[in-house]
């Protein structure tokens, strides 16, 4: 499996100059072309939007046709599968938004549509000023095997991976729009460092591929870290690109790695065997007899 | 047996690291993509007073736009220290950066002699916003930029002149404090003569701004870092600092918060700017 990561430095609010920029990267990977191109969060408009994101939020289906049409006018009619985070406007409900998208000859369809669950409301972000949050983690079946989308701080709550991961993920796509931050630390940018250490954790306890898009680029003064990388079930960071350039990642999945990784470290059949037992703690803040509560 | 006992390090605070090398990577980029990419604009003017947050924000727009893009001015009033001209041209001389140096004395005075009690702190706030009025005419001579050059423990000390050294629309310094500019000037390579003198506004004789401040540089920068994480008074002083030094670094910045933002508005409708129509600084 030939993935290729686009990490895009958009310019702020110029959603067709940014999908123009797509079309430009796809005319590149076109030689040798990928079977999965994964673009960061907020990917087509920049992330920091405040009040301009209802300006610029999209619905799916509009997103999805611009996507393909960019796709086939430097590709022609190949298959391709496409990964992007958008803002999405739903009928007048805005989310944070990641798309998976299988363009095939004659049309485009919605492979997952995951809206982001934990939207950062604290210090220099403002989402849940501005969105809703998604209510729902999902995993689907690609050609490749199941995956899931976590957006960003999705992917910061150990618990969100690891039930994607019980649920049948193989591969965890993670676009993201990481302002950089901590000049304290050694060689990088500390928000970077930590990114890394929370992706390979995920990688590592369950035996998945990560493939983590970045944004990059400045906006009104803070620098996105970029850092877009793919890591192998055992951890290992196989690609990273650099914080500041704009530039393709590419990389080869060997998805045989995955039952390789999980024999040697099973711990994923572990807690699959145990998580019952750690759910039904009734010390845990779980909601109880949900599925008989009339209002749900 | 005696099993050996591994302790934990105690935590003496101090004042903040940096990364050199990372920092001004970021901060070059930052430049660039703040005048070449988001307002292409490919020239800055700044103000260079012969101290060491000026001449670290001149080396960092030397790197990213090229020295023969920089233009720094020299605005010397009649009592400022000859010293200070002197160490701003070894800046000057060291880029091969543009330099004009223009005298506010005519400008400051012409406005003065209609205010002859004016105390010092008066006369130093005029010339910081005549300053400005230089700088800024320059950069819409010049086609140019101003750029800022103040630090974050001078806006946070509140130790500046609002809408004066502040007012340039972009500062690479702003959350840098003064001892980390100071390990950046070094990495940069910054005549050693001005990171090691006392740094002074120079808007009054023999003024150093560690004297008007009560405090060293080190000991508020070790004070304020930790303050920002939300660390209380009491626990400031069980983490080794005094009570008179952590009472007068909060006293500042409690009292200054104001200057840190936007002049206050009315707000009036469900439409008000930056409370209701909120659109980000780069859109």
């Amino acid at each position: 499996m030939r993935v290729a990561i686009v990490q895009t430095k958009p310019v702020k609010g110029r959603y067709a100059e940014n999908l123009r920029g797509a079309r430009e990267a796809f005319a590149q990977l076109a030689g040798d072309a990928p079977d999965l191109i994964v673009f960061p969060e907020a990917a087509f408009t920049g992330y920091f939007l405040e009040g301009a994101v209802y300006d610029l939020a999209l619905c799916a289906q509009r997103f999805a046709r611009d996507l393909a049409r960019a796709w086939r006018e430097a590709c022609g009619e190949r298959p391709v599968d496409l990964v992007a985070g958008f803002y999405e406007n739903d009928d007048g409900t805005y989310y944070n938004s990641a798309i998976y998208l299988r363009v095939e000859r004659g049309g485009e369809q919605i492979v997952h549509l995951h809206r982001k669950m934990f939207l950062p409301t604290y210090g220099v972000f403002d989402e849940e000023r501005f969105l809703s949050r998604g209510r729902k983690l999902g995993v689907f079946e690609t050609r490749f095997g199941r995956m899931s989308m976590l957006v960003c701080e999705d992917a910061w709550h150990a618990i969100v991976p690891t039930l994607a991961a019980i649920k049948g993920a193989r591969i965890l796509i993670v676009p993201s729009a990481s302002p950089g931050r901590g000049i304290e630390g050694d060689r990088e940018l500390s928000s970077i460092t930590q990114w890394r250490e929370v992706l390979r954790q995920a990688a590592i306890e369950h035996g998945v591929y990560v493939i983590y898009a970045g944004l990059t680029g400045f906006e009104g003064g803070k620098g996105m870290t970029g850092s877009s990388c793919v890591i192998d079930p055992r951890g290992e960071v196989i690609v990273a690109a650099p914080p500041l350039e704009a530039c393709i990642v590419r990389a080869d999945l060997d998805l045989r790695e995955i039952e390789l990784a999980r024999a040697g470290l099973p711990l994923l059949g572990d807690l699959s065997a145990a998580l019952p037992d750690l759910l039904l703690d009734d010390e845990l803040p779980l909601p109880r007899g949900v599925r008989d509560a009339p209002d749900r | 047996m005696t099993l050996p006992i591994v302790e934990a390090p105690a935590v003496i605070p101090g004042p903040p690291g940096i990364d050199a090398a990372v920092t001004t990577e970021w901060l070059t980029a930052f430049l660039r993509d703040e005048l070449l990419v988001r307002r292409e604009i490919p020239r800055a003017v700044l103000g260079l007073s012969g101290g060491v947050d000026s001449a670290v924000t001149a080396f960092l727009c030397a790197r990213a736009l090229g020295p023969e893009n920089v233009y720094a001015f020299r605005m010397p009033y009649k009592t400022s220290q000859p010293s200070s001209l002197a160490d701003a041209q070894l800046v000057v001389d060291a880029l091969q950066i543009n330099t004009r140096t223009i005298d506010i004395t005519a400008a400051v005075d012409g406005y003065l002699q209609l205010e002859p009690s004016a105390d010092a702190r008066r006369r130093g706030n005029v010339m910081a916003r005549i300053r400005m009025v230089v700088l800024f005419d320059q950069s819409a001579k010049l086609g140019a930029l101003p750029i800022g050059t103040g630090n974050k423990t001078e806006r946070l000390l509140g130790y500046f002149t609002w809408h004066a050294d502040d007012t340039p629309p972009v500062n690479p310094l702003g959350d840098l404090f003064k001892t980390q500019v100071w390990a950046l000037a070094q990495y940069l390579g910054v005549p050693k003569r001005l990171i090691d003198k006392a740094p002074t506004a120079d808007l009054e004789a023999d003024q150093t701004d560690e004297g008007d401040l009560g405090i060293t540089y080190a000991r508020a920068d070790a004070i304020l870092a930790e303050l920002l994480l939300g660390y209380s008074d009491s626990q400031l002083i069980e983490r080794g600092f005094s009570a008179r030094e952590v009472s007068l670094v909060r006293a500042r910045v409690d009292a200054t918060h104001w200057k840190r933002h936007l002049p206050t508005t009315a707000m009036l409708s469900n439409t008000a700017i930056n409370e209701f129509y909120l659109r980000p600084v780069d859109f």
